[in-house]
């Protein structure tokens, strides 16, 4: 204890950053409608998914309902957070006490600060586009009502994720959201290779819920409550070692969420599930659970150094490996979920940058909401008017054919990219440049990733939309419905524009009552030759995509004369190979060795024991051998045993 | 009181040749006869103790085993009947299905 607080004083003497204490205001006026933000999603799961057939005709219409007066009551409230001074921007409400066990109390609590309060309008108003997009992407499958109940539970559960107070009603989301992710991996059920994504997600998302609990145990018993107030108040004051434990296992909780390696193996396999999933929950919300979880957790990383530098190490192993397999996959959606993993490393990088980084890894988080699920809607979109073609190398020249689509995926692509003026160019840069100043290594690699993000994304847009028509022969490509087109049209523009937010400072300042204020490292240059450099990498990964595909002519057929990486990265860099030599393997050896020991001693055991019975029953049983008259000697002996037993007892 | 040994001896002659009837004969009506020969040995003997001891026990009992001969006799004659008409036979020996 004295040793921790001598590191406290001595990082105070340097300047070290003080972390905000969660303080909320009881929830007053406006603030008072918290609790229906998440309970009209989950009432419309609720209604639908009980309700079954007889809601068949208009569910969809009530789904979509529900989410745009979530969204509508986000707004309200967010433009009543902004209308407070900056000091009372945390607000709680207490809707009832959950667990009350002895001296431990967990209520029911939501905390709305600026935070929750932009993550709420990214997850309301990205899943109302979505769901208005979904109403035409699944008007042709027979279970769309029970599509929109569980995108409707969805919703419920990733709000409670982010309004929770205290890390169980925090879990409680997190479990939801999980539950909610492998129903809609798995929607398409019929297809053994859904069914497995599913149980895929599920299985490894698993191993990173024990992180999250066992960081909540380890909370429970160092502070006795696992409140973010009871946590943020002593975080200081429990040993470094301690936090160091909370926050790797909070890493290892938010890397099983987030697809970040070493638990990254089930993004890509994820995509079995519909589209519109894909953007809503594998791009723009879900995944990016654990940069919430480790910004929300700010005062615990900020006491413990080394969990902070795992997130790093994380963040840009992952960065890379997810760009590595988005340059090979010819499945568009898998190279989407490759850059999703990519970016949300990016996001990660910037959370484990500490003070410097976590206003930039928010910022990035909505614009990346924004453009991902412009390109994933977009890539949904060219699959509906390919008959659910999902190679790369079977489109070419869909400019002309889905117009509409084509500039909204454009729109996505400039922001992904990085292209000046364009949402994307304002957060990763932030980043890069966050990542430059803290340590070389680390910005380098956040740079070298913004370079192949500009070529896998390119050779993405070149593939799909430029080039030779290499259709299949029965396949006509046509614009989407409105019902389609017109989210396409706002997340587009949301993504041009979502660089507004970094307007003089305004996210930044918006976040200060969280996550503290911005800490500036000082650069060895001008912000500007960052900038430059980091516009230039992204040039020449353009320049090397239009080169190496848009030059040239694309196979209808995948080469297999491809160099090793090539392989490496069709075959996702060999997750599954690791994950299968390193617990798939010795978990199967180890269950059939259970099964010899089962088969061996257990049934030898009891088959034994019977067997020995069965052996003296047969024995006995000679003594039955139906003769009456054997039956009445044994009466006789017996009553003469009798008869001697009372003469010997009576003498 | 005269000596009542030799109707004791009578008794234990009776039960012992019933006994023996029993354990011996295949035909199922005599088994069943020795078995109300060992019956009546046994009456026989409660009546002469009851003489001895003066008192009733033993004449009520004999009365109580009579009345139980009786119901009996009716059950097991019905018994060797059905046997008789499912094998045409009275032999016990034939009636030894009650094994594995």
């Amino acid at each position: 204890m004295n040793l921790s607080s001598q590191t406290l004083l001595l990082a105070a003497a340097e300047g070290h950053h003080e972390v905000p204490v969660v303080d909320p205001s009881a929830a007053d006026g406006v603030f008072t409608l918290l609790g229906l933000v998440i309970g009209l999603p989950l009432l419309g799961a609720v209604v639908l998914l009980v309700g079954g057939r007889r809601t068949d005709r208009w569910g969809h219409l009530l789904g979509t309902a529900t989410v745009a007066g979530s969204f509508v009551l986000a707004v309200l409230l967010f433009v009543a957070l902004l209308g407070r001074g900056e000091g009372e921007r945390q607000v709680t409400q207490h809707l009832w006490t959950w667990v009350d066990v002895g001296s431990y109390q967990v209520g029911m609590d939501l905390l709305y600060d600026p935070l929750s309060a932009l993550f709420l309008l990214l997850i309301t108003g990205v899943s109302t586009l979505i769901h208005v997009y979904s109403i035409g992407y699944m008007a042709h499958d027979e279970r769309r009502r029970r599509f929109f109940g569980y995108l409707n539970l969805f919703v419920a559960a990733m709000l409670m994720l982010v309004l929770a107070a205290d890390y169980l009603g925090v879990f409680l989301g997190w479990e939801g959201v999980g539950l909610a992710s492998y129903l809609l991996i798995g929607f398409w059920q019929h297809k053994p290779s859904a069914a497995a994504a599913a149980k895929k997600a599920f299985v490894i998302n698993r191993v990173g819920d024990i992180g999250m609990s066992l960081a909540i145990m380890l909370m429970f018993v160092t502070f006795g409550t696992t409140a973010f107030v009871g946590v943020s108040q002593a975080a200081g004051e429990a040993g470094e070692q301690t936090m160091t434990w909370i926050g790797l296992l909070l890493l290892l909780g938010a890397c099983g969420k987030s697809a970040q390696v070493p638990l990254q193996a089930w993004l890509l396999d994820a995509m079995e599930g519909p589209t519109p999933v894909s953007a809503l929950i594998h791009a723009a919300t879900m995944v990016t659970a654990g940069v919430y979880l480790v910004t929300r957790s700010s005062f615990v990383f900020e006491n413990a150094p080394v969990a902070q530098t795992a997130v790093v190490v994380v963040a840009c192993v992952t960065l890379l490996w997810g760009a590595v397999i988005g340059c090979a996959k010819d499945d568009i959606k898998k190279v989407l979920a490759g850059s999703t993993m990519s970016q949300i490393g990016y996001m990660m990088l910037a959370a484990g940058l500490g003070p410097a980084g976590y206003a930039f890894a928010i910022f990035h988080l909505i614009t990346h909401g924004f453009f991902k699920a412009t390109m994933f809607l977009g890539a949904g979109s060219v699959m509906h008017g390919t008959n659910d073609d999902v190679d790369m190398r079977h489109y070419g020249a869909l400019r002309t054919a889905m117009p509409v689509t084509f500039v909204t995926f454009a729109m996505g692509y400039l922001a992904i990219i990085g292209f000046p003026g364009f949402s994307g160019f304002w957060s990763k840069d932030k980043i890069i440049e966050a990542a430059i100043a803290e340590n070389y290594v680390v910005g380098a690699a956040a740079l070298v990733g913004a370079g192949v993000t500009a070529f896998y994304m390119t050779r993405l847009m070149l593939m799909t939309f430029f080039g030779e028509k290499r259709w299949e022969p029965d396949v006509h490509p046509h614009e989407s419905p409105k019902v389609m087109t017109v989210p396409l049209v706002v997340l587009a523009a949301l993504s041009v524009l979502g660089g507004v937010l970094l307007l003089g400072d305004w996210i930044t300042d918006w976040l200060t009552p969280v996550v503290g204020p911005v800490e500036h490292h000082e650069l060895a240059v001008p912000v500007i030759v960052v900038t430059l450099l980091v516009t230039a990498v992204v040039a020449v990964g353009v320049g090397v995509a239009v080169l190496l595909v848009g030059r040239r002519e694309i196979p209808r057929e995948a080469p297999t004369d491809v160099s090793f990486v090539t392989r490496a990265a069709r075959a996702d860099l060999y997750g599954d190979a690791i994950n299968d030599g390193l617990v798939v393997a010795p978990g199967a050896a180890l269950v059939r060795g259970l099964v010899v020991v089962d088969d061996r001693a257990v049934d030898g055991a009891v088959e034994g024991g019977s067997g020995g019975i069965a052996a003296l029953a047969s024995v006995l049983r000679r003594a039955q051998n139906g003769y009456v008259r054997t039956y009445a000697l044994s009466v006789l002996l017996g009553a003469v045993i009798v008869v001697l037993a009372m003469v010997a007892v009576t003498w | 009181m005269d000596d009542l040994t030799p109707f004791l001896v009578l008794s234990a002659i009776l039960f012992s040749i019933g006994c023996v009837g029993v354990l011996v004969r295949r035909n199922a009506i005599v088994v069943f006869m020795c078995v109300e020969l060992m019956l009546n040995a046994s009456n026989l003997a409660f009546v002469v103790f009851a003489k001895q001891h003066g008192n009733l026990d033993g004449q009520v009992a004999a009365f109580f085993v009579m009345v139980v001969a009786a119901a009996e006799v009716v059950v097991g004659l019905a018994i060797i009947m059905t046997i008789f008409r499912s094998r045409r036979s009275a032999s016990v020996d034939d009636a030894s299905l009650l094994k594995l």
